[in-house]
């Protein structure tokens, strides 16, 4: 493959989209560097597609400004946009070749015909579909099809690529090699690329950044260990991380003139002094210590499962304030079910949520540098 | 035990066989009396008992047939007019059925549903009409006037929208990504796709269109615009009241 392809940047501006009384996608902004990855990961029907499509020119925003490069593309035909699209479910055409499906944009182009099946030979060499370019897409495995709708794209040399869930249909080994066929990929070209993704290990392994969505409205865009340590509100800290984050609902209160985060069987000094509100309380399942020693522990639970994981114990605690606490700790470590066992939570690690979007109103409950 | 339910299944697919037979029988023996009457000479088919084989094949009965009407001429008047109308209604079909499935357009569904309302009229009631508009252009006794109505069928673009219904959205959105037009994308995408409904179409438009006797009887007037449905009609009356 030559990689001569320019790389562009997309840049989304006030974005809108409604179907009839629904709305998509609402008010988005979104900076994508030229040659960045950048994942959108939200749940399903949180308008990652529409965006995309919008992108593409397959889909009219309701209002606001898409730029590629630095040309509005907003009234202009997705043929011209050069952008390529790998969709979710591949979309090969069926009674085309898989040669034909490789040449098809190219053909379309009114690329001559030797540049033509140079192109989509390299293609196919690359993704290994030499062996298969007389066939059809009814005749390939769904890993074969995969490879296809992404030859189709990068025969393109496109500046932008979009994948709309590529790998979801793939079972889970599959995907974890293309996954890094694709990182490989991008490497080589340098392409600018936005990938959609509802599964966060795949956001979080191939992201530069990440932008995560929730209901049409953009929750958080930053590289994902900020996504992970620092998570802009509630949505993002529970959507992200397996396990789920321990949350505990609660409210910051003024005792004594200082500030506390109490909830059910727990308070907990604030080193900053906070308005009182109600608030919730999130922490990591890295952030409990199980400890045998009673003293310095916040409070006692008693462990009702485990999940050993090889590398890796998930001890799943019904304590104070949350019957579901959930605590990493080595695989060595020494506790059963039935257990009793005092917890101490990481102050450095914990998060206050609050207000009517729940947004992080402190990182950390140990130092006063931290409220952004 | 095993015996008896193996003789019930033998009875039962011997019962099928007869069926079968049964069946098979009732459609080839009318077509084998008329073959075997057709060599026969007049007398002859009135004869009773009938007689299954004639007794002289009279070849010469077909080559009387073509030279007391001009058959070929006919076969070829309903060969043309078929085949303008499958080419009518193959054209009209798909391009209006992919319009109603895949554009958006004001009071698409609307229009559409008028569209279907047009199948609850008897085609007879609009045979007068019909006749006038192509009296009127000067069209009687002409390929076009035999043809021109008949181009389009609601039936046939109801068939076609359906069918694109089920191509995928994502196929053509590749299509337009990849540098393909709307034409573009009907022709190289869709209307492939389509082939199967496209065939269905094309067949039942031949055959009605073959087998139709009233609108060709009433917008030809002379012999050499005939097509075979109404010449036989004809040729039929002549022998039988003659
Ligand atoms: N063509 C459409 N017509 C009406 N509603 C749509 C259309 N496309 C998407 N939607 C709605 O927009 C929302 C976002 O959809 P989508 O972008 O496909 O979500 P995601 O890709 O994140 O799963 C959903 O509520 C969906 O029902
Ligand atoms: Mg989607």
């Amino acid at each position: 493959m030559t990689d001569q392809s320019t790389a562009s940047g997309v840049t989304l501006h006030g974005i809108e989209k409604w179907f009839g009384s629904v709305a998509a996608v609402r008010s988005l902004d979104l900076e994508i560097l030229s040659g960045e990855l950048v994942v959108l990961l939200g749940p399903s029907g949180c308008g990652k597609t529409t965006v995309l499509r919008m992108i593409a020119g397959l889909e009219d925003p309701s209002q606001g400004d898409i730029l590629i490069g630095d040309t509005r593309v907003n009234d202009i035909e997705p043929a011209q946009r050069d952008v390529a699209m790998v969709f979710q479910n591949y979309a090969l055409y069926p009674h085309m070749t898989v040669q034909q499906n490789l040449g098809f944009g190219l053909k379309m182009r009114k690329v001559p015909r030797a540049e033509l099946d140079a192109k989509v030979s390299n293609a196919a060499q690359v993704l290994e579909l030499t062996e298969l370019l007389a066939r059809r897409p009814g005749q390939l495995s769904g890993g074969q099809r995969q490879r296809v709708a992404l030859g189709r794209a990068l025969v393109r040399e496109p500046s932008v690529f979009l994948f709309d869930e590529p790998l979801s249909n793939l079972d889970a080994r599959l995907r974890l090699e293309m996954r890094g066929e694709i990182a490989q990929l991008h490497r080589r070209l340098g392409t600018t690329m936005v990938y959609v993704t509802h599964d966060q290990v795949e956001a979080m392994t191939l992201g530069h950044r990440v932008a995560i969505m929730n209901e049409g409205v953009l929750q958080q865009y930053a590289p994902p260990l900020e996504v992970y340590q620092k998570p802009a509100n509630l949505f993002v800290a529970t959507f992200i991380g397996s396990p789920p984050i321990n949350t505990v609902s609660g409210a910051v209160k003024s005792v004594g003139g200082r500030s506390v985060f109490e909830a059910p069987g727990l308070e907990l000094e604030l080193a900053t002094p906070l308005a009182s509100e109600p608030a919730t309380l999130a922490l990591r399942a890295e952030g409990l210590s199980l400890l045998e020693n009673v003293h310095e522990v916040d409070f006692t639970a008693d462990v009702v499962r485990l999940e050993p994981l090889g590398n890796e114990v998930l001890v799943y605690l019904d304590g104070p304030a949350s019957e579901s606490w959930v605590a990493r700790v080595n695989p060595d470590h020494p506790c059963a079910v039935g257990d009793t066992i005092g917890v101490r939570l990481d102050r450095s690690r914990i998060h206050l949520f609050a207000g009517p979007n729940q947004k992080r109103i402190q990182t950390r409950l140990d130092a006063e540098d931290s409220l952004e | 035990m095993t015996v008896t339910v193996l003789g019930r299944v033998r009875a039962g697919k011997s019962l099928a066989w007869v069926l079968t037979f049964a069946l098979a029988a009732s459609m080839l023996v009318p077509f084998l009396w008329m073959l075997s009457t057709s060599l026969m000479d007049e007398l002859e088919v009135f004869r009773f008992p009938p007689r299954l084989v004639p007794e002289t094949l009279r070849w010469d009965n077909y080559a009387g047939a073509f030279t007391a009407r001009p058959f070929g001429r006919y076969f070829l008047n309903s060969f043309v007019f078929a085949t303008l109308i499958v080419l009518g209604q193959l054209f009209t079909a798909a391009t209006a059925g992919y319009a109603f499935a895949k554009f958006e357009f004001k009071g698409r569904d609307k229009l559409f549903m008028l569209y279907l309302s047009t199948m609850m009229v008897p085609a007879v009631v609009v045979l007068i009409p019909r006749f006038l508009l192509i009296d009127t252009l000067g069209w009687i006794d002409t390929y076009a006037g035999l043809a021109s109505t008949e181009l389009v069928s609601v039936w046939g673009v109801f068939l076609m929208r359906q069918y694109f219904r089920t191509v995928p959205r994502e196929l053509e959105d590749a299509a337009r990504i990849d540098g393909a037009g709307p034409w573009r994308v009907f022709w190289t995408i869709s209307l492939p796709l389509a082939k199967p409904a496209m065939a269905t179409l094309g067949l039942f438009a031949f055959i009605d269109a073959w087998k139709n006797l009233l609108w060709p009887l009433v917008v030809t007037t002379s012999m050499s615009m005939r097509t075979v449905e109404v010449g036989i009609a004809s040729f039929h009356g002549t022998f039988v009241f003659n």
